[in-house]
Order: C-alpha cells, then sequence, then structure tokens
C-alpha cells in the first residue's frame, strides 16, 4: 500500500463528490424532473459535450485491455485502435441536428422515445427497452469489476473493500445529481484522461531511452512488433478493418452516444463538440496504446494485459504523479458505469414505468421513483460485481456488438428513410440480435466467419431485414 | 410504385432536415476518405518486409502516415469542414413560425 498514490486517487474522489453536489444543486432549474435527471436539461455545451461522449465511449477497455493488447501484440493493435478517430466525428454528424431537432419536437428523453414516436409502435418500444435493459445491466457489472480490480491493485485493499468505495463513490453523485452530474464529472474525467495520457507517454519514452531506442528494442525481440500484422501476424486486414464497424461507425447504434446526440444545447455546442471530440479520442487512443507497446522494451515478462498501464505507470513516474495518471482509467471506468447507470435507469422508470405502468404518474412519484430505480440498480449492480454469475460475463460479451447490431439501423435509417417503418425496426433488431450470438457462437468455434470481427456480417444481416421488413409490409412514407 | 401520400401543399419538411441531411452525408463521406487514407498507407507501406521499413521520429514509416498524419490530417478537415460547411440552425424553434408557411400542426404549447 503506497500512500503516495493513493492520496491523489483520494482527491479525485472528493472533486467528483463536489461536482455531484453542484449539479444537484443545479437541477431545480426550468424544463421539468425528466428531461434535467435523464437529459441535463438539454444544455450541454460544447466541451461537456465532447468530454462525455469520449469518457462514456472510452472505458475500461481503452485504458487497461487495450494498451495490454498493445503490449502483447504490437504496432498492429494501434492501428486498429485508431479506427475509433472515425466515432469522434461520425457520431455527431450522422445522429446530428436531425436527432437533436427530432428529439426535441417528440419531447423525447431517451432514445427509446424517439424510436416509439418514430415507429408509433409500442412493439418497438419494449424490445428496445429489453435489449437495453439486459446487456447494458451485464456491461454495467464488468466495468464495475474492472473498477474494484483497479482500486485493489492500487490500493492493496480486498477486492470487496475497493469494490465498495468504488460503488458508493459512483452511486452518490449519480443518484444525486443525474445526467448534469454525469456530463461534468465526464468532463473532469476526460481532461484526466488527456493529461494523464500524456505524462504516462513522456514517461514510458524516457524509461525506455527514447524512441528509437524503444524501436530498435523491439526489432530485437521480434520484427513483426512493428508490422500491421501482429506479434505472431494473425492481425489480417480484414479483420483490423471490420473493426470500424465495431467501434467506428457503429457506435452510432450505441443507446449510451445516441441519448447524448439528444442532449445539446445548441448546434453551436455540437459543432464545438465535433472538433474537441475528434481531437481528444484520438489523442488518447493513439497515445494510450503508443504507450503499451512501448512499455514492452521497459518492462518486459508482464503476462496479464490489464496491469500493463498500472504497473507501468508505478515504474517510470515518481508514486504521486503515478496516483494522478492513474487516475485517468479509474475515470474511464467510472464515466462508463456513471452513464449506463443512468441509462438502465431511464430504460426502467421512463420507457417501461411510465409508458406501460403508470402514465399518470406525479411529478413527485416520478422523482422518487427516478432516484429509488438508479439507487437500488447501484446495490444490485454491487452484489453482483462482488462474484460476477457466469450468466453476466456471458451477456457481457454481447453487450456493445449486439446493441449496435440491434439499434444502428432502426436509428439511422428511421431517421433518414422515409419508408422506414416499424415492422422493418422490428425485423431488423430481432436479427441482428439473433445472427449476433449464432456468428459469435460460430467464430468461437470454428475461426471468424469471413475473417471479420464477429458484429460485422450481422450489421449487414440486420439492414437487409430492417429493408426487407419496411418495404414487404405495409410500404408507407414516414412524415418527420 | 410509391403512392402520393398527400397533396404536397398539405405537408411542408422542415427546412432544417436538408441542411441536417447534407451533414449527414458529409459525415459519411469523411468516414470513407479516413477508411481509405488508414488502410493505404497501413497495408500499403506496412506490407514489405520490417527490415525495409524508414522511421520517422522514430516510428515505421506505415504507421506515421497511416495513424499519426491520419489522426492530424483528419482533425484539420474537421475543424475546416465545422467552421466553413456546417451551419448553424435552431434547434428547437417551431419551423411553422415562418408566416409564408401555412401552418399545419397545433404549435407547441409550452
Amino acid at each position: 500500500m503506497n500512500i503516495q498514490v493513493i492520496i491523489p486517487l483520494v482527491i479525485f474522489l472528493i472533486a467528483i463528490f463536489a461536482i455531484g453536489f453542484i449539479a444537484s444543486k443545479q437541477m431545480t432549474s426550468t424544463g421539468g424532473f425528466l428531461q434535467e435527471y435523464f437529459l441535463g436539461g438539454r444544455e450541454l455545451g460544447g466541451f461537456v459535450l465532447a468530454m462525455t461522449m469520449v469518457a462514456t465511449y472510452g472505458s475500461a477497455s481503452s485504458f487497461l485491455g487495450g494498451p495490454g493488447t498493445a503490449y502483447t501484440v504490437g504496432f498492429g493493435w494501434i492501428l486498429l485502435a485508431m479506427t475509433q478517430v472515425v466515432t469522434g466525428y461520425f457520431v455527431l454528424l450522422i445522429l446530428g441536428k436531425k436527432f437533436a431537432i427530432l428529439g426535441r419536437k417528440y419531447n423525447a428523453v431517451t432514445m427509446i422515445d424517439f424510436l416509439k414516436a418514430r415507429y408509433n409502435s409500442p412493439a418497438v418500444a419494449i424490445l428496445s427497452a429489453i435489449a437495453i435493459i439486459i446487456f447494458l445491466f451485464s456491461a454495467m457489472t464488468a466495468q464495475w469489476v474492472g473498477g474494484g480490480r483497479l482500486i485493489e491493485s492500487l490500493t492493496g485493499l480486498q477486492y470487496t473493500t475497493a469494490l465498495f468505495i468504488f460503488a458508493i463513490s459512483v452511486l452518490v453523485y449519480v443518484t444525486i445529481g443525474g445526467f448534469r452530474a454525469v456530463a461534468l464529472t465526464d468532463a473532469v474525467q476526460g481532461a484526466i484522461m488527456v493529461v494523464g495520457t500524456l505524462i504516462l507517454l513522456i514517461g514510458v519514452i524516457i524509461a525506455g531511452g527514447g524512441v528509437p531506442a524503444i524501436m530498435q528494442d523491439l526489432l530485437n525481440e521480434n520484427p513483426r512488433l512493428v508490422t500491421p500484422f501482429g506479434a505472431d501476424g494473425t492481425l489480417t486486414a480484414a479483420y483490423v478493418s471490420s473493426f470500424w464497424i465495431l467501434v467506428g461507425v457503429g457506435v452510432v447504434g450505441l443507446p449510451q452516444m445516441a441519448i447524448r446526440a439528444m442532449s445539446y444545447k445548441s448546434s453551436r455546442a455540437m459543432h464545438r463538440a465535433l472538433v474537441i471530440g475528434t481531437i481528444v479520442t484520438g489523442f488518447i487512443m493513439l497515445n494510450m496504446h503508443l504507450i503499451g507497446v512501448f512499455a514492452r522494451p521497459v518492462m518486459p515478462g508482464i503476462d496479464v494485459g490489464d496491469k500493463v498501464i498500472p504497473l507501468i505507470a508505478l515504474e517510470v513516474l515518481p508514486p504521486w504523479l503515478a496516483g494522478i495518471v492513474l487516475a485517468a482509467p479509474m475515470a474511464a471506468i467510472m464515466s462508463t458505469v456513471d452513464s449506463l447507470l443512468l441509462l438502465v435507469s431511464s430504460a426502467i422508470v421512463k420507457d417501461v414505468y411510465l409508458n406501460f405502468i403508470k402514465p399518470e404518474a406525479s411529478e413527485k412519484r416520478v422523482k422518487i421513483m427516478s432516484f429509488g430505480v438508479t439507487g437500488i440498480l447501484g446495490i444490485i449492480v454491487f452484489l453482483l460485481a462482488l462474484q460476477p454469475p457466469d450468466l453476466l460475463i456471458f451477456l457481457n460479451l454481447f453487450a456493445f456488438g449486439g446493441l449496435e447490431a440491434a439499434f444502428i439501423w432502426p436509428i439511422v435509417l428511421g431517421l433518414y428513410w422515409k419508408y422506414g417503418n416499424k415492422h422493418g425496426a422490428i425485423l431488423s433488431m430481432i436479427t441482428g440480435i439473433a445472427s449476433y450470438i449464432a456468428i459469435h457462437f460460430y467464430n468461437a468455434s470454428y475461426g471468424n466467419l469471413l475473417g471479420v470481427h464477429t458484429v460485422t456480417i450481422p450489421v449487414v444481416l440486420s439492414l437487409i431485414a430492417y429493408i426487407i421488413g419496411s418495404l414487404a409490409i405495409q410500404r408507407k412514407a414516414f412524415r418527420f | 410504385m410509391p403512392a402520393k401520400q398527400t397533396p404536397p401543399d398539405q405537408y411542408k419538411p422542415d427546412p432544417r432536415f436538408k441542411i441536417a441531411h447534407k451533414e449527414a452525408l458529409i459525415g459519411v463521406a469523411l468516414a470513407i476518405f479516413n477508411f481509405i487514407w488508414w488502410y493505404g498507407f497501413a497495408y500499403g507501406l506496412g506490407s514489405r518486409p520490417p527490415e525495409e521499413y524508414t522511421y520517422i521520429l522514430g516510428l515505421p514509416d506505415w504507421f506515421f502516415y497511416s495513424c499519426v498524419v491520419g489522426f492530424i490530417l483528419m482533425s484539420v478537415i474537421v475543424i475546416i469542414i465545422t467552421k466553413y460547411v456546417l451551419k448553424e440552425v435552431p434547434l428547437d424553434a417551431d419551423p411553422y413560425a415562418d408566416p409564408n408557411v401555412t401552418p399545419k400542426e397545433e404549435s407547441p404549447t409550452k
């Protein structure tokens, strides 16, 4: 247990709490509780919007898993990670103004509100709510395990205690502050990620004796480490390119990203977010993964990928600075789980409870429900994260790819294709999820079908399903 | 055989959508350009044997052009497009408030 590492982390946690309280003070303003709690009153400025998108998207995998894999595989994995630059501008340009305008017109607070208004179908709403609750719930639990493990490895506390600290911090600021607190803390966390990445990169380069020296060490060890094909030559162009769908353009279909495209204040804020988002995403992805590769000659022989970043930070930086830098992966994990927590609770309160169970509920009741559901969800996730059941780990595998395959076409074509209708949307969601799961099993036993990532083929199939469903049954133009 | 839905005078699409559609197409075009740049340099230069690589700022040439220059280039293009091409539109003003357009929907009661 290293006290100098822990102090910066504790200061970081206190700052996050403070932001939650400040945000909760602002909540009494205009616009109604639901808009405020789940959307921050549609008032996000450019910087906060960009950072909340980057921070929500940049999860544990960008800060721990990704660089860890880069450590093992080499430059090929950085090439793969750089496919994420596209998300910085693509999500905002595609959903862009139309999604924001329609969101306001339909008075939508969640992505499901939008789908429900666009397709005028309870079946679409129910199907989406089920998909969101199941998939995001499992994704959230997996991230909590990551958060607990990180605190455990830094502080030497027991896993249970570490997880408890993590859970309490997230729960307090999300439950009290809602979306605005989440977005504001994301902005702080995003800034920490940028600074932390830069400091750590410099530290690693110095420790390795400069970039050319590191390069020479890598070449001496295995020349394939500096090729695009990976240490064992197995990264094919088709496989790496298919990540453009999983972590690039397909991100449009993730509810936690879509919801952010409804929350901005003005088109000026959106424009600023486009620029900041692109630069920050690219910067973090490039440098974080470079750190992973550069760490290899500096600290050879790390077996567990997730430990590369914490270990290298403790190795090359003075302890207090390592504490600040390691707040970055903490920040990434926290800012992902807080958004997911809010999204699952909005799906339950807004999309299920208010739509189907008690539409006439009073403002006060909705308020109590929102706080309550958010809090209870957090506690359930905590309990599950103590000893994650196999089913959750299993579902988590499907979480992001499955959601993308399910939602990308109902959202994108729902916005831009007037003949898209509920039959297409339902067919597309079912095809997307079912084929994703089927191809997952196929790939697990026979190797990747057509050599591409699991998500690729379901995205194509669900597009076909959407078009067939929309045109074959009841072809009718939709008026926006 | 798209059947005519309504007489054209009864339905006017929101004029802001035209801008939105154009900007979405820009997004697609940017992504395609980005992909070609990224793929071209990565596999165009990177497929040589590693002994033939040259190094720029210490990084392998394919990686430098594909990932480092590619990222900087995309950032510059996004900045230029945001500054000169994207249009600012109000997001929640009622488009039917325009006196030249006959209101067809009841204006939102606030």
